[in-house]
């Protein structure tokens, strides 16, 4: 029996290394174009309406395309720098505007990207929680400091989590390169609490999420929050719980473009436009959350009624969000952490 | 013999580790980044705290693992294996679910405390002092402590003298596991330790994906590697050096005494709750997606819509068979792989060293720079492999090699050298008289080790984030990705698939274990 094993154990070593010899095949097929796409990884890859419009793009144009997920945005734009020219896909969606000055630097893309979608991070807070204390929720930066606020809000370190760095940038935009220190120093001072990532932030600090224990009652998360939690409530509800501080916002946009070094540019340029145009675009708020680039697309009912898009958000330019990113990441953790 | 077994083992590492490592290395280290980097004010902070929670959690991890260790190999009792399978579960969920779970369950005041990573790593590794010095413990013979009992010892003086100095090697072994494990913890440290504590793994990984600094996580990568390089030669050493060889034989026995039928069963039920805490929380939570209990999360696990023209995109089904697969493939591997290492290992005596601490490096090099290494090497023919499937489980099997040979080689250097000797003289071969002395013996520390291999699969998260994936992602994938989301009903979703992982998880490793005791009744 054991030498049975044994002979087994040898097989497979001598298959593995066969597997391992004459792994890939080639898969340069003639005829219909088969392209990847490359994005992070809350893009999903089978089952929801976006795969479904891109079923229907591959049905019309004879172009297949295959999503791979890559990491996270950060993730993601690091490989495609390291493997520009000779990239992993033909089209890359996802890369935002604090990395996409980044992403030009490292020559990943063959010509500009196209912007697919758009964003805003803002301080969220608990509807329930402002009513039960009487206290008016806050709306501008500047409330965050204020006495009546102290030891409420919980956001995230701007190093580890994208939407803790876009709040960062919202307050560096607001005060300035001179200015955003103090109130940074004012808002430690007025007792914020600092977490690693928007899931810890969202779900075990903050009160208004459904089941959490969390008892900070503002949280840095998206505009696109409370629909979200209309959406997926169970059971069912009608109102929001969580409303959205609208003078807070950071807005974050969000590119498309083709791989510099893809076999089919003109294909992938064709899928580039297919991902900004009307069919693809209705598909984005229900799946990724996000508003949609194109104003002629209708929005869904949650959307409207439980999402404002903040009229005046706080943008800044990617080049210099590029140029001082690690700059202000590290002066943040000196007036934060001490 | 010795260079024929090593061949494989030698092959696959430098192709999959020391290739990879060193094309990353040679694009991206400058000198210029190698004293930036190095001359950074915060580095000492994090080195610090990297090094002195791994002794501690380390140290926490031996003392408390202890008892548990002892009674699973020791005795006999109804639910041994589910026990025994219930306390490596932790080790194979992933980090952010159990972490997310202990938030849940540690008093607000412990959030964003080293104290919390301890006791979070005390928690996770305490099945690999379980496993790698249980394996041990289960082939000291009992004559030799049952006569150590008659001359008088009393059972402290028994430990002491008698089963810790045999232990030692296997302690080692156990010991310099962990300290690998929480010297590059990343999920628990995030999760728990608060933005103040912060892990040189956490440091490579900030660099490399949302600073955009490769280079400098390449550095830290090599600074890493080589305090665990140093580390691990230090205590393979050790490891050698008490080995002391015995015969095998049947150790087990119910709890007979008194006192024995006190204290075994309450180490058992105090291990269980330990460990069944969590994952109490974790199976709660699937069932409370809101304010209240419901089944919601587990009647859409499955469903094409959660709401009419919303999906999440998450299959759980075909995650289960992905993670399933990359299981297999991996466990194939590191099975084939570690066994024939240990073997290569256990007949080297000498050079051995070199291939043990060398199979452990990649335990301790971080993910990140083992996958953008993979990236940049595997990029063109006849090696453009970036985009196979089989990278994740291979980069699994990485991870998973060094616990089959660190239950395999311990086994294997007890046993007396005189054995192999006896038998050729009795006329076997020296083929079949090595096969019959010491190949025969691995298949049951084998067995456990391949177990382990599978469960570190089905719970890796780390590499495979890293490698760029298509198709259906894996459990612990897809759990992050639910998890990651607004919205009541995906988070119960992904605590509900947490909870089937686990139950999956815990049918493997009671499944491999039952091979495991079938095997040492039979031989």
């Amino acid at each position: 029996m054991n030498r049975w094993i044994a002979v087994t154990m040898t097989a497979t070593a001598v298959a593995m290394t066969g597997l391992v010899s004459c792994g890939s095949d080639g898969g340069s097929a003639a005829g219909p174009v088969n392209l990847t796409l490359v994005a992070y990884d809350s893009f999903p890859k089978e089952g929801t309406p976006l795969n479904d419009a891109l079923d229907a793009f591959a049905a019309d144009t004879g172009i297949a395309v295959d999503v791979v997920t890559a990491g996270d945005t950060g993730t993601m734009v690091s490989k495609a720098v390291l493997t520009a020219g000779n990239p992993e896909g033909d089209v890359m969606w996802g890369v935002d505007n604090t990395l996409l000055s980044a992403a030009q630097d490292g020559e990943i893309f063959e010509g500009d990207p196209t912007q697919v979608d758009f964003g805003d991070v803002c301080v969220n807070y608990d509807i329930d929680w402002f009513v039960d204390n009487g206290i008016e929720p806050p709306s501008t930066l500047d409330d965050l400091t204020r006495p009546e606020y102290a030891n409420l809000l919980v956001v995230q370190d701007p190093s580890t989590s994208s939407p803790g760095l876009a709040f960062l940038l919202a307050t560096v935009a607001k005060y300035g390169d001179d200015g955003w220190q103090q109130y940074w120093t004012d808002l430690t001072a007025n007792g914020v609490t600092v977490v690693d990532s928007w899931e810890t932030a969202y779900y075990e600090q903050f009160s208004g999420a459904g089941g959490s224990a969390g008892t900070k009652p503002l949280v840095v998360s998206y505009a696109s929050s409370p629909p979200a939690e209309v959406v997926f409530a169970d059971p069912p509800v009608d109102t929001a719980p969580t409303g959205v501080a609208n003078a807070t916002c950071f807005r974050q946009l969000e590119y498309a473009g083709v791989l510099r070094g893809t076999d089919h540019p003109d294909a992938a340029a064709q899928l580039v436009q297919f991902l900004a145009s009307e069919p693809f675009q209705k598909e984005l708020p229900l799946t990724l959350f996000v508003y949609p680039v194109d104003p002629n697309v209708v929005l869904p009912e949650v959307f409207t009624k439980f999402a404002a898009v903040p009229t005046d958000p706080f943008t800044m330019e990617s080049d210099r969000i590029d140029a001082n990113r690690r700059q202000w990441q590290e002066q943040w953790a000196e007036i934060v952490q001490r | 013999m010795v260079p024929a077994l090593a061949a494989l083992p030698l092959a696959g590492l430098l192709l999959f580790y020391a290739w990879p490592l060193g094309t990353l290395l040679a694009r991206v280290l400058r000198p210029a980044s190698v004293s930036d980097v190095l001359g950074s004010p915060g580095l000492g902070r994090v080195l610090w705290f990297t090094a002195w929670q791994a002794l501690v959690s380390t140290a926490a991890t031996l003392a408390i693992g202890f008892a548990p260790a002892y009674v699973l190999a020791r005795y006999r009792f109804p639910g041994r294996r589910l026990t025994l399978a219930i306390v490596t579960v932790p080790f194979m969920l992933p980090t952010v679910v159990v972490g997310a779970a202990f938030l849940a369950l540690l008093p607000d005041r412990l959030h964003d405390t080293a104290f919390a990573v301890v006791i979070a790593h005390v928690f996770f590794n305490v099945a690999v002092m379980v496993r790698l010095v249980g394996a041990m413990w289960a082939v000291i013979p009992t004559d030799l402590t049952a006569a150590a009992r008659t001359l008088g010892a009393s059972p402290v003086q028994v430990l002491r003298h008698v089963v810790l100095p045999l232990m030692r090697p296997a302690l080692w072994a156990a010991a310099s596991v962990v300290f690998l494990f929480t010297f590059t913890s990343f999920g628990v440290v995030k999760l728990l330790g608060g933005p103040a504590n912060t892990t040189l793994e956490v440091e490579i990984a900030r660099r490399a994906t949302t600073l955009g600094d490769i280079d400098g996580a390449a550095v830290l990568s090599v600074l890493q590697v080589v305090v665990l390089g140093a580390v691990v030669w230090w205590s393979a050493r050790w490891q050698r050096r008490a080995a002391t060889a015995f015969a095998g034989g049947r150790t087990q026995r119910r709890a007979r005494s008194r006192s024995e039928r006190r204290w075994v069963p309450a180490v058992v039920v105090f291990t269980l709750a330990a460990m069944l805490a969590p994952i109490g929380a974790m199976v709660a939570r699937s069932f409370r997606p809101g304010d209240r209990w419901s089944l919601t999360a587990w009647r859409t696990l499955g469903a094409d819509e959660i709401r009419p023209g919303i999906s999440l995109g998450v299959d759980p089904l075909a995650s289960l068979l992905v993670s399933l697969r990359y299981a297999m493939v991996a466990m194939v591997i590191s099975a084939v792989v570690g066994g024939l290492a240990a073997l290569a290992i256990g007949a080297a005596r000498r050079h051995g060293r070199l291939l043990d601490v060398g199979l452990m490096l990649p335990l301790g090099t971080s993910a990140v720079t083992i996958g953008l290494g993979m990236l940049i090497t595997f990029d063109t023919d006849p090696v453009d492999w970036r985009a196979e499937w089989w990278l994740v489980p291979l980069g699994h099997a990485l991870v998973a090699i060094p616990f089959v040979v660190r239950s395999v080689v311990p086994v294997l250097r007890a046993i007396p050298a005189d054995q192999r000797a006896a038998a050729t003289t009795l006329g076997a071969s020296p083929l079949r008289a090595w096969y019959e002395v010491e190949v025969r013996r691995t298949w049951r520390p084998l067995a456990a080790g391949a177990g382990f291999a599978a469960a570190i699969s089905l719970g890796e998260f780390g590499a495979t984030t890293f490698l760029t994936r298509a198709g259906r992602d894996s459990m612990p994938i897809a759990i992050d990705h639910l998890l990651g989301r607004t919205g009541d009903v995906p988070r119960a979703q992904a605590f509900a698939l947490a909870v089937v992982l686990f139950a999956l998880t815990s049918a493997i490793i009671a499944v491999a274990d039952r091979e495991e005791v079938l095997d040492a009744r039979g031989s």
